[in-house]
């Protein structure tokens, strides 16, 4: 939030003019009939995607010639709003001549792209990205029906912002790689869920298999199980520095155990661990003398140095006792 | 020709309440508090602002109507201070709302919820009303207040304030109602009904945006949301906006005056529209109009998302307003037309159509004449209406992604 932010964006203005145009006037705005197919020996495709009630709905017509696969004509109908028929009619614009297997790699980024007035300007406002992801499914949906597969069988990967197109796998290695905490970061570092935002967290725009607050979740667990395993195998193998707080002070205690408490309690006293606090230069441990250590001259001098030599000398260089 | 239909946003300030304003900016500009005579100069004005308002409303001498910056302001003071007056410092802990209450109630009831308050959000039926035997139905002894817009602004229903405000007199509890769609719009007589206090707004009403004002029945305690310089009696502090009450003053009376003449002339011009968009097959409008501010119509057209049909109106040079998720910033679904349920896709196709006393008759035949051609186009482009269906399984689901 900043000056800029604080009139809210007038949506219809972020829209280009190519948008306001093919809304005003689509070009491929219409259908095509199995007799009209049928007279050009080539064969009808219609798919839908969506419904009127969830607000958007595309109906995609291709006639596809069978010899050589190639979409020769291309018609489009649809329940939306401005930026969804736009976006309809540019992406029959862009399977027109195209295979049906080079129509498959259209994406929704190419049809975004394709009403941008120049390549600098995004063609509309982040929240309408989704209406371009609609063109992409359907032309999946449009082609599984004239290869006889399944849809899903083009995708490659899991995707889970379909408006920025981002994957599980990228997602997941951008919050390990840059150690991110936050939703904000993500959008900051991938753009997913900077747009319709449906893949944030359930109860958006659209119902999503995985959202964003989910995997960050999952990931941050795993990361923080890993860090815990590599904590537990330095504690086996005594690197005392990449232990757990709770690692460390065990280390400590179980060294004073060892090697000093038997010497304090012949001379009536005694100590505790009260914290540890690792710093950049030095891990400080901070103790209480008990009994007739309490106050002892020796607990300042000889007794501090003899403990904090043992636990240097065991544990860590960086070690420095701190009687309180 | 352009036509202005979303007077439930906002209106037209009457020129002639520009006019009243006028002297209090560079003449009469002194402050009402000050001793001197520029202070008081303003006052002959503001006592005639007053009486205008309590007039319109038929407000005894006994209640306070306190001047605001505006409707959001008066539902946060009484949210608020019920919440500080009656949960804090008492033994209540419960709020009754509905699902359909302008933002300014629904969003300060969830930040009170976030606080530790019990808040019930009722039902509408399928008209957009809320039933006084619900609101009966929830309130308990530990309910502080109950809060129910007088009409709503998407729809223009009107819910039964009368009998709740006797069940809520009954109960013992306070009753608040957000007036702002009401006032201006439908008579309001303070005396005939038992509401504690009731929020309001000039710009609803041809006055100036940013001068509300909060009735307070029996002048009775509420902790004040603005502390300061003891104003309006140590109700509301802040320098009295003098233009704007003044405008204010002047707009109620102009609206409220012959009321009944003035709504029958609005509401012969809206069922004038409503009748001709009505003749469009799969159409429909929520709420009996018998029930309704004689201004507003809120019709779903099958086949037409509603920011498209916007679209195409703004075309034609009519400003009109959706509920359509597409529509709002954040695509979230309009929560008043899911509340209301009447229909899946009303979400998506629901035009609000909200006219003044300022809209005429050519307006309305030229808005009948581009709304029909604007259906006719969106329909034309519309799959819901495409006659070639989907080769075999390439169908489509219905949604089911209607999540509050």
């Amino acid at each position: 939030m900043a000056k800029n932010d604080l009139l809210g964006a007038s949506l219809w203005d972020a829209y280009s003019n190519k948008v306001t145009t093919l809304m005003n006037n689509p070009n491929h705005q219409g259908e095509i009939s199995e007799e009209e197919a049928a007279a050009h020996g080539n064969r009808l495709i219609v798919a839908d995607f969506g419904a009127e009630s969830c607000g958007d709905a595309v109906r995609l017509y291709w006639e596809v010639d069978p010899k050589t696969d190639v979409i020769v004509n291309s018609k489009f109908k649809s329940f939306g709003c401005g930026t969804a028929i736009a976006s309809s009619d540019i992406m029959t614009e862009l399977c027109i001549g195209k295979t049906v297997k080079e129509a498959v790699k259209i994406t929704n980024i190419d049809v975004e792209f394709a009403l941008r007035d120049n390549p600098e300007t995004p063609a509309v406002p982040p929240q309408k990205m989704h209406c371009s992801v609609m063109a992409y499914d359907v032309i999946k949906k449009a082609a599984a029906l004239y290869m006889g597969v399944d849809a899903d069988s083009f995708e490659e990967e899991i995707i889970v912002c379909e408006c920025a197109r981002v994957s599980l796998k990228t997602l997941q290695e951008v919050i390990r790689l840059n150690d991110l905490t936050t939703i904000e970061q993500i959008t900051d570092y991938t753009k997913a869920g900077g747009f319709c935002k449906s893949c944030i967290k359930p109860g958006g725009h659209e119902k999503r298999e995985y959202y964003l607050v989910d995997i960050l979740r999952d990931t941050r667990r795993e990361m923080d199980e890993e860090k815990m395993k590599a904590a537990a195998d330095a504690g086996s193998k005594g690197n005392f520095e990449s232990m757990t707080l709770v690692q460390q002070i065990k280390a400590i205690d179980a060294q004073i155990d060892e090697s000093i408490r038997q010497f304090l309690i012949m001379d009536g006293g005694d100590m505790e661990v009260i914290d540890v606090k690792p710093g950049d230069d030095y891990i400080d441990v901070y103790i209480r003398y008990l009994g007739a250590c309490n106050g002892c001259a020796s607990s300042a001098t000889g007794t501090l140095y003899a403990i904090e030599s043992t636990l240097k000398e065991k544990l860590s260089k960086k070690i420095r006792v701190l009687p309180i | 020709m352009q036509v202005y239909l979303d007077n439930n946003a906002t209106t037209m300030v009457d020129p002639s309440v520009v006019e009243v304003m006028q002297p209090f900016f560079s003449e009469i500009y002194g402050n009402p508090n000050s001793l001197h005579k520029f202070g008081t100069a303003s006052h002959p004005a503001l006592k005639k602002a007053m009486d205008q308002v309590y007039t319109a409303l038929n407000a005894s001498d006994d209640d306070d109507i306190i001047f605001t910056s505006c409707a959001t302001e008066s539902n946060n003071w009484v949210l608020k201070s019920i919440f500080n007056d009656h949960i804090v410092n008492g033994e209540k802990n419960h709020i009754i709302t509905t699902e359909v209450e302008h933002p300014s109630v629904y969003s300060a009831c969830k930040a009170l919820e976030d606080e530790g308050v019990k808040v019930t959000y009722l039902p509408v039926n399928s008209e957009g009303v809320v039933e006084a035997h619900v609101v009966k139905s929830f309130i308990t002894d530990k309910t502080a207040l109950v809060s129910v817009m007088w009409a709503s602004n998407e729809t223009g229903m009107i819910n039964p304030i009368k009998e709740i405000g006797e069940i809520c007199k009954e109960k013992g509890v306070l009753f608040h109602s957000d007036a702002v769609q009401a006032i201006g719009k439908i008579p309001v007589d303070l005396q005939s009904v038992h509401v504690d206090f009731v929020s309001m707004s000039a710009h609803k009403f041809h006055g100036p945006k940013g001068i509300g004002a909060l009735y307070i029945r029996n002048s009775q305690p509420l902790s004040p949301l603005l502390h300061g310089g003891e104003h309006m009696g140590g109700r509301r502090s802040g320098t009295l906006n003098v233009p704007y009450i003044v405008a204010m003053g002047k707009a109620i009376e102009l609206a409220t005056t012959n009321i009944e003449e003035k709504i029958a002339s609005i509401r012969a011009k809206r069922d004038r529209l409503e009748d001709a968009l009505l003749e469009l097959s799969d159409t429909f409008v929520v709420g009996n109009r018998e029930n309704r501010t004689p201004n507003t119509i809120l019709i779903s057209i099958r086949g037409v998302e509603g920011e498209g049909m916007l679209w195409d109106l703004n075309n034609g040079q009519i400003g009109a307003s959706t509920g359509s998720a597409c529509a709002s910033e954040d695509l979230q679904a309009n929560t008043v037309m899911l509340a209301i349920g009447a229909d899946n896709e009303l979400a998506h196709t629901g035009i609000r159509l909200s006219l003044s006393r300022f809209t005429t008759d050519e307006e309305i035949d030229y808005t009948i004449e581009h709304f029909k051609k604007a259906v006719a186009r969106l329909r034309a482009i519309s799959s819901s209406f495409a006659k070639v269906g989907p080769t075999p399984g390439g169908e489509s689901k219905e949604c089911e992604l209607h999540f509050h």
